[in-house]
């Protein structure tokens, strides 16, 4: 009934949303939980792979449920020339023990599990609802507004993604500006499950990670692929400013990728199932806003700007999950709706998110080593072939050999120099 | 069905779009995107639904995936209306 008064109101069935709304509903609050797609998931777009150490921190054991792909338990980077690439592959079983590290997922399944979860334990979640305004009562966050609809609740969670056009509402932070976020581009390409274990050299319940760079024109950013149960999610994450600045496509750029000689063989015979886009959050710990709270409003997940890239390790799921169990933890403590906002910033550092986001503080600034993404993959490449080059000729010597390669990529001055930035980023 | 590189109409036809026909969730102002030099929106918008047309850019919402690279990329704020589409409307991803 619109003139009940909710506990909550969650905006966005994405990860942090359902998390919080979970924490809430199983302690038995009043809680609605809401999503413009018609249902959750249907407009969210992930790489695809989730640290399950989240799930576990909201519920031991959820995991089991959660309609998780494959567990991960080998970890490639793929470094790309024009027509070649060296891979590297790190096969760990052992990620798979236990409680695996992480899976591959696919958000409209994961999102409406999780959506449903919520709903299991009393919540009530609302689909194909998008909230076009905030309440905002005596400088107070008073509830929402959806066209004609107006709802009240002690308290909102913006859990409206990494466009969060309610946080800006709220006027915790301004617009999103380009430096602060990356495209990812994403195809998902169907695939029998026998043809992706004899392919990428697992069992069926296990999968790959892989991480490509030199596939980007230069631009900084880099590729993913990410085996799923009878797909893969195939893609390219770039930096906006810098492919702002130069004058091919996105989708050229990421088309030429899936058609790279060393990339296509990994697909042939799959079938493209949909084509989808998002921004992701790109500078980690200097990208999240001062302010993630006002009186009767928090911030969580996406929207949040929450997220870690080591160009090795991409997080975000899984941060959006423990913000959305900080957020209803707070709320949870909280006598008085005003007490939230200061007790979700305490459940931040509590449950070491923020520990984890100081702990790459500078890490991003590697990313403006422009020649990572195009002459050092070369450079191995070159090296490699040098290496592995067998003509009858009289070969050089290694050394001098070794030294060739390195002078027609990149001068010992450049070297040195981004040696220096990537030691002081680490 | 092989892997091949897909065009950008290709690309848009593997998803599923409900379009709020008359209804645009983003607005551009076409004068402005005139005196606008580096329209970034031509290469950066992964759906392309910027595109040059009689030499100005044209913006067409019905592909949209709804992303928000216009929003945070237009130089010039020719992009002077960027919301979701309306609810049922836009885009619908089933497996990403």
């Amino acid at each position: 009934m619109a003139d009940d008064k909710y506990d909550a109101i969650i905006v966005g069935a994405g990860p942090a949303g359902s998390a919080c709304a979970y924490t809430l509903a199983k302690q038995g609050k009043n809680i609605l939980l809401l999503e413009r797609g018609n249902a959750p998931g249907g407009k969210n777009v992930s790489g695809g792979r989730l640290y399950t150490y989240a799930l576990e921190q909201l519920e031991p054991g959820m995991y089991k449920r959660a309609p998780l792909h494959r567990k991960i338990i080998r970890e490639q980077i793929m470094l790309l020339n024009a027509r070649g690439a060296t891979t590297i592959d790190y096969h760990n079983p052992a990620f798979g023990d236990g409680v695996p590290q992480s899976y591959s997922v696919v958000r409209a399944e994961l999102d409406e599990w999780f959506a449903g979860e919520v709903e299991s334990h009393g919540g009530t979640v609302a689909s194909g609802v998008l909230v076009d305004d905030l309440l905002i009562e005596n400088d107070k966050v008073a509830g929402i507004r959806s066209g004609s609809d107006e709802m009240r609740a002690d308290i909102v969670v913006a859990a409206d993604g990494v466009n969060s056009l309610l946080g800006q509402k709220a006027g915790l932070f301004p617009d999103a500006t380009a430096h602060t976020v990356g495209l990812g581009v994403k195809e998902t390409i169907e695939l029998p499950d026998d043809v992706i274990n004899a392919r990428f050299g697992v069992k069926s319940d296990e999968g790959v990670a892989r991480v490509a760079i030199g596939c980007t024109d230069g631009i900084s950013g880099g590729a993913f692929l990410y085996t799923n149960k009878g797909s893969v999610s195939l893609g390219i994450v770039f930096n906006l400013v810098e492919a702002g600045r130069q004058k091919r496509q996105v989708q050229d750029i990421f088309q030429d990728f899936k058609m790279h000689p060393a990339v296509l063989p990994l697909l042939e015979g799959g079938t493209s199932v949909e084509y989808g886009a998002h921004l992701v959050p790109e500078l980690g710990y200097e990208g999240i806003p001062k302010r993630l709270h006002r009186e009767g409003f928090l911030v969580v997940g996406d929207a949040a700007k929450f997220g870690i890239n080591t160009g090795m390790i991409i997080r975000g799921m899984d941060l959006a999950i423990v913000s959305g169990l900080a957020a209803g933890q707070a709320i949870l403590k909280a006598t008085k709706p005003a007490d939230a906002g200061e007790l979700y910033m305490k459940q931040l550092e509590e449950s070491l998110l923020m520990a984890n986001e100081r702990a790459y503080k500078n890490f991003h600034n590697i990313f403006d080593i422009s020649r990572i993404f195009n002459t050092y993959p070369a450079l191995a490449n070159d090296a490699l072939q040098f290496l592995y080059t067998v003509d009858g000729k009289v070969p050089k010597p290694m050394l001098s050999g070794l030294y060739g390669v390195v002078k027609k990529n990149a001068t010992l001055g450049q070297l040195a120099a981004d040696g220096w930035k990537a030691f002081r980023s680490l | 069905m092989s892997i091949k590189k897909l065009g950008p109409e290709e690309l848009l036809a593997l998803d599923k779009f409900s379009v709020n026909e008359g209804h645009p969730h983003i607005l551009v102002d076409k004068a402005i995107c005139a005196t606008c030099t580096p329209q970034v929106c031509l290469v950066v918008c992964p759906a392309r639904c910027y595109r040059l047309k009689d030499n100005a850019v044209n913006f067409e919402y019905a592909g949209c995936l709804e992303c928000g690279t216009c929003r945070v990329m237009c130089v010039e704020k020719g992009v002077t209306q960027w919301n979701y589409p309306g609810a049922t409307f836009g885009v619908t991803f089933r497996i990403s």
